[in-house]
């Protein structure tokens, strides 16, 4: 901790007088570095290995005879489940604490988002607690989804017609 | 069946390397990498480039968040293509309501069942 504390000053000594313009470049020379090179590592090794699990779903259901591009979104909600209650045993977080990016970006991390804070706040009461802040982050995940998404179709479906 | 899980393996992995780069560089929440990845599958998918990649890496495409925008993109514009304006405004939503509802329900279902816990470092 003291050396920490040293560190800290010995960054930041060149930040006297913090206001708010510099306040920003401050944060940036105090906060603790992280490991860039291991956390890509970690990123890639994780989140590639969600997606073996989500093809080795999808693998099962094409076996059972479901067509590959239903299997794929079977897959998908499978990985939401195991992700919702790998969240509930609290051994998500821990996947997230190294994984970064890795635990993030499969849509198990998007399950994570929703059912970590649900969880969170049902102290806060069934309907206002959990109903709110189960989509604290998925929330603006599924607004701006939504909008670009219609927007984005829109402008491919006037190429469709008139081009 | 090992090529299959092995495009898996490499392409999903490499989208996460993306995401963890721009984290490192940025420091953004893992909120706005969410957004981000998410609005570049409907993007990607909006020049048609998603759907190949999803055929080509499977899972390895599907599974990241930018699948999900590939899969609102392409519902709405499917959609517009039989029913029109209509179409448009509800085929998105309608093709990713079956993760959307799994989320939800399982989100409380699992707030029901399990107590809050105080994190360990």
């Amino acid at each position: 901790m003291k050396e920490r504390e040293d560190s800290v000053k010995e960054k930041g000594r060149d930040f006297n007088d913090v206001n708010m313009q510099n306040y920003k470049s401050y944060v940036f020379a105090v906060m603790p570095k992280s490991k860039h090179f291991k956390n890509i590592i970690l990123a890639f090794v994780v989140g590639g290995l969600i997606c073996v699990i989500g093809q080795l779903i999808i693998e099962f259901f094409v076996f059972l005879g479901v067509s590959r591009v239903d299997a794929t979104g079977h897959a998908s909600s499978c990985l939401i489940v195991i992700a919702a209650i790998l969240t509930g045993l609290g051994v998500y977080d821990k996947i997230g604490r190294f994984a970064g990016a890795g635990s993030t970006i499969p849509i198990t991390g998007f399950s994570n988002a929703v059912v970590a804070p649900a969880i969170e706040y049902r102290c806060e009461g069934l309907i206002y607690g959990v109903g709110t802040r189960m989509f604290f982050v998925a929330g603006p995940v599924i607004v701006n989804g939504v909008s670009i998404a219609i927007v984005v179709a829109l402008v491919r479906w006037l190429f469709f017609l008139y081009c | 069946m090992v090529i299959s899980l092995l495009k898996a393996f490499l392409v999903g992995g490499g989208i996460c390397v993306i995401g963890q780069v721009l984290i490192n560089l940025t420091h953004l929440t893992n909120g706005k990498i969410l957004v981000i990845f998410l609005l570049l599958g409907c993007v990607l998918e909006g020049f048609g480039l998603y759907t190949p990649l999803i055929e080509f890496a499977g899972a390895g495409a599907s599974v990241p968040i930018s699948g999900f925008g590939c899969v609102l993109v392409n519902g709405a514009f499917d959609a517009a293509k039989n029913e029109g304006v209509v179409g448009l405004l509800s085929g998105g939503l309608a093709a990713a309501a079956g993760g959307v509802s799994v989320v939800i329900l399982f989100g409380y279902i699992i707030a029901l069942i399990f107590k809050p816990r105080t994190k360990t470092k």
